[in-house]
This record gives C-alpha cells, structure tokens and sequence, in this order.
C-alpha cells in the first residue's frame, strides 16, 4: 500500500473523525425521539393493567390526541424556524368550525365548497396577520395576541346571536357530510385508528420535505437567521413570512374542518388554549424561540409526546389535572435536552 | 469621449431629513481594478454603499453602469446588474450550513414542472469546488457558518458573489472586525477577484489595509470627497494623513500632549 503513486487528498487534520453515532446525537430532532421513547415506555409501566405498549385501541387513542395537535403543530414550527410566532392558531380552529357549521346548517350549503370557503378564510386570516407584521414590524406575539382575542370574541358572540347556544349543532345534516367524514375524520379499522393521523403523518413528511429540500425551505431558515443577510441577498423576507402565516391559518382551518366533521357540532370555545400546545410542540422538537433553527420530525416526535401524555395519565389512572404539570415538565426538559445537543453538535464539529 | 467606466457614481447626494449624508460625491470603477472607499466613522461610507447597492436611492446625480443611466429599486435590481454587495456583519446566516448560505436567493432547481426542490448535491459540489479554486480552505461544507471565523466567513462571501458572477464586488469594511493574519487573508481574495477581472469597490478606514491592494483610492469626510487618487499619484503616508484628516490628527495630537503634560 505504501508504494501507490495515486495522490490522495490528505485529510484535514483540523476535522475530527466523527462516529456515526455522535453524528446521528447533533440531529435537532433526537432529542424529540428520544423523549417520546422515554414518555412511551413510562406509560408502558404505570399503564401496564390497560396494556399500554400491546393494544392497538389505546395506540389508536394517543395516536388520535397526537394527530390533533400534531397537524397544526407542523406549520408553527416552520414559522418558529421563520421567526415568527401565530398565536392564533388555536382559535383559528373554533372560527373555521364555526364557519363550516354557519355554511352548511344555516346556508344549507354542501359541506365540499363550504371546506373551500372555510379554507380561503384561513389563508386570509394567515395573509392579514403576515402583512401586519412585516408591514407594522411589530413583534407577532402581539399582532397574533390580538388576532386571537379578535376571533375569540367573533366566536363567542357570533354563536350566540346565530344559536342561542354556545355551539352550533347537527353538521351531520348537511347534504356531502358523510362522503367529507370519510375522507377527513373516519376511522381506519375496526381498532379506531382514525384517518386523521393520517393527515398528521402526510402534514409532517410535506413540512419536513419543504423545510430540508426546497428553496423556500432555505429561504425559511434564513428569514429566521439573519433575515437582514437574507434580504440583502435577494430573498423576499416578507413573502415567505407572509406565507408562513397563510400556511399557518390554512392548516388550522383544515384542523377545524377536521374537527367539526368529527365531533357534527362546534363549540364555540373549541381550539383555545391549543396555541400553546403547538408551541410546545415545536419547541420540543428542537425549533429555536429565536427562529432559524428547528425541525418538523422533531416536532412530529412532540406532538406524539403531548398525546401519550394527555391519553397515559388517564390509562394510568392518575388525576388527569396533571397533565399540564407533565406538559410543562416535558417542555422544560426537552428545551434543556436541545440545548445540551446543540452544544454537543457544536462541539462535534 | 473616453471609454465608459463599468460603474460610475455621478455627483451623488444623500439627504436624511435636514441631514446632509452625502455631498456631490463622484466615483468610478473599472474592471480588474481595486477602487478603495476610505474614511472614518460618519465620512459617509456606508450611505455611498446603500446607493450602489440598491438599499437607499440618491436624491441627487446618476448611477451608471458602462455608461448607461440606472435606476435601482431595491437590492435585487443592483444584482441584476451585475453588482454584488458583502456586508460586514450581514454577509450569512450563521445557523445555516456553509452550502445553504452559499446558494441563499440562487438555489439551483431539479424537478418536474411545479414541483421543484433544491438541488443539494450539486450545490455542495458547486461550494467545494468554487472555495477549492479561490485557494479558501474549508473543512466540511455542511458545518453551520457560525462555527467559522470572521474572515472565513468574508471569504466564503467574496467567492460566492464572484461565482454568481458579479462584475462589481462592493465589499462593506471586510477587514475591520479581523485580526492581522486574518484580514491578511481577505485582501488575498480581494486580489483573487481583481485577477478575475472583478471590479472590486473596497470600502475601509484603514489606509493600511486599502494601500496594498488598491489601484485607486476615494477619501470620504463628513459626507465630502476629499479627491480621488491613482495609485501612481499618492504614496502610503500621504494616503493615511489625508484619511485622518491631517490637521484634525495634528489637534489631537497636541490635545494629547496636554493630557500627558497635566498627569
């Protein structure tokens, strides 16, 4: 060997050989899977008299509380990493049901083209809050919390003054109800597992696709970054902030229209609080509160997290009021999990 | 009629509000030529560079790009043109990768019809090769920008405005953060791009740095030019009074002096 004349290019001596594995630990979504394996096999302790880890029925059930805060989850997540925050996103899932409960019940309008509608609203929703913060430049915690106070307010009052009530009942009635259920919020099998998850793992792989393999993907990290470096070399901040807020309202809308086709009533309440979750969500999946940085796998490992908690805790028989300590718990030790990875990812380098 | 300059600055002027920023500055630039911008803090350099580059628009005198009136609108307008822009701080995304940033705003494309995604592979190809012909020394294309040093991170800069073609290389204070060995670095690029038939506008307040390098020198002061100058008609000492405002330095100086005198 020592006699071959081929010229090599020697290695650098600055490059540290980095093994497979301290490789695949600087991933920002390891420390997401990792936590929802932990969360997983805890369950399958404390619940083990339901059996936790062998019924496909209680998967089905933690599968479908992950779906519900995993689809939306998978948007915010790429607007964290652009930098921005919606919160919004919750309420928005009360009005878009809403919405398609006032269009199909009192217009009496198929449940098809009231989606289209319902879904041209969120992205309205999403363009007015992007335009105001790239137009005000006020942060979006703010322009957001006000669009959620907005919405908050048109719910409540709207269902009243529409109802009497504070729902709006019997979508079931409306003619296209059934074919729209099937495709939306129908089982799967005979275990329960809904089609929703579905929707949840279909979100994820396009959000993630976007995120690693497009130029919007590139140009949604850097928004976040550095948006100045960004802008200086010709990327249009301002339109991929605006659409990450239209991606953002949209998908929320899809999720009220998910919903109202599963619950055939809507609460006018319905969605609030979620926006934290989403949040959380993301945040444990390794996106940054600064942007620039995140992954929508991680998220995905999350929202899955979320779900197992908010299904185990009643499966373990606990009081179920604890699962907002566990909630915060898992927010707090999954933000310092990433934050230990990202210095070892640093290091690693 | 002489020949037209690749870029020239007419009489510029810039106003904020009642605040003059800029006063009847002309320049111009040539390619294969290092043009340097020199001057002190609020001589007026980076209101001159925001005008060449598209950020701000002057309120008085012409741009003209090979003798041809222009008008720029916004950044992306000066790129079109051919005139790329690094600034000091602002040059990359330090979370993203070396090749993300390489490509940030020109990704290259694969795919059918609407769907298109970012080709990778060749863009790290790309960055390999094009830092590997500057002479710039990367270790591993995929390591997040901000694990690089300062001057690393100009010269990836300079490399990726001279691959993307740029015919005018403005380059905002690329030496003023680094250290001796590392600014040294830079102006090694600066010379690369020169070589590529670049004109390269040099902005700095270090006569030291601009000297070496430069084949005509700019002084700014308080908005003013204080006169252009080839390189044949100035010499290093002369250059470096003339940017410290001669008398000005005389003044400390002797302030200076006084200080010392009562301690």
């Amino acid at each position: 060997m020592a006699e071959t004349a081929a010229p090599t290019v020697a290695p650098d001596e600055r490059l540290v050989r980095v093994g497979p594995l301290a490789r695949l630990l600087t991933r920002p979504d390891i420390g997401a899977f990792l936590g929802a394996v932990a969360v997983f096999l805890a369950f399958g302790y404390f619940a083990r008299s339901v059996n936790w880890i062998g019924d496909p029925g209680i998967a089905a059930g933690w599968t479908d509380q992950a779906a519900q805060y995993g689809i939306v989850a998978v948007p915010v997540a790429l607007l964290m990493i652009g930098g921005e925050f919606d919160l919004s996103a919750g309420v928005m899932i009360g009005s878009s049901g809403l919405l398609l409960g006032y269009l199909t019940t009192f217009q009496d309008m198929n449940v098809w083209p009231a989606m289209v509608l319902v879904l041209l609203f969120g992205l309205v929703i999403g363009f007015i809050n992007g335009l105001a913060v790239v137009k005000t430049k006020l942060p979006s915690f703010i322009v957001t919390l006000a669009t959620f106070f907005v919405l908050q307010g048109v719910n409540a009052a709207g269902t009243l003054k529409l109802t009497g009530q504070t729902a709006i009942q019997d979508i079931d009635t409306a003619s296209g109800f059934n074919s729209a259920r099937r495709f939306f919020a129908g089982d799967l099998t005979h275990y329960d597992f809904k089609v929703k998850v579905l929707w949840w793992i279909g979100i994820t792989l396009i959000g993630a696709w976007l995120l690693a393999k497009t130029r919007f993907g590139n140009w949604i990290y850097s928004a976040g970054g550095e948006p100045n470096a960004a802008r200086n070399v010709g990327v249009p901040v301002a339109r991929t902030k605006i659409t990450l807020f239209m991606m953002t309202s949209g998908v929320a809308a899809l999720m009220g229209i998910i919903e109202a086709l599963e619950l055939r009533s809507m609460q006018a309440k319905e969605g609030i609080g979620l926006e934290f979750i989403f949040i959380i969500c993301a945040v444990v999946g390794g996106c940054l509160l600064t942007g620039g940085f995140g992954s929508v796998i991680g998220t995905f490992f999350g929202a899955a997290m979320l779900g197992m908690v908010q299904l185990g805790i009643i499966d373990a028989q606990w009081d179920s009021n604890w699962t907002f300590t566990f909630q915060g718990g898992i927010l707090f030790a999954a933000v310092m999990l990433n934050t230990l990875i990202r210095s070892r990812a640093q290091k690693a380098r | 009629m002489t020949v037209a300059h690749l870029l020239e600055a007419d009489h510029l002027s810039k106003y904020y509000g009642n605040i003059v920023a800029l006063n009847d500055i002309s320049v111009h630039a040539n390619a294969g030529e290092v043009t340097c911008i020199l001057g002190d803090n609020g001589a007026g350099k980076s209101s001159f560079i925001k005008i060449l580059s598209g950020v701000h628009q002057a309120d008085e005198g012409r741009l003209l790009v090979e003798g041809e009136e222009v008008h720029f609108a916004s950044p992306r307008d000066a790129r079109a043109a051919g005139i790329a822009t690094v600034y000091q701080d602002l040059a990359m995304v330090p979370l993203m990768s070396i090749w993300r940033n390489f490509f940030l705003g020109a990704e290259p494309r694969k795919g059918f019809g609407p769907v298109q995604w970012f080709d990778a592979g060749k863009a790290k190809g790309i960055v390999r090769r094009e830092l590997r012909e500057m002479g710039i020394d990367i270790r591993d294309p995929d390591q997040p920008v901000g694990t690089l040093s300062g001057g690393e991170r100009q010269s990836v800069a300079i490399a990726r405005a001279v691959y993307f073609g740029a015919r005018v290389l403005i380059l905002d204070e690329p030496t003023s953060a680094l250290g001796v060995k590392q600014a040294g670095v830079v102006l090694k690029y600066i010379l690369q791009a020169r070589e590529r038939d670049v004109a390269v506008i040099f902005i700095t307040h270090n006569p030291h740095h601009a000297y070496p390098v430069g084949d005509r020198f700019v002084i700014l002061n308080r908005g003013q030019s204080l006169g252009t100058f080839e390189k044949s008609e100035i010499d290093r000492q002369e250059l470096v009074r003339l940017m410290a405002g001669g008398k000005e330095l005389a003044e400390l100086e002797h302030e200076l002096e006084a200080i010392k005198l009562e301690v």
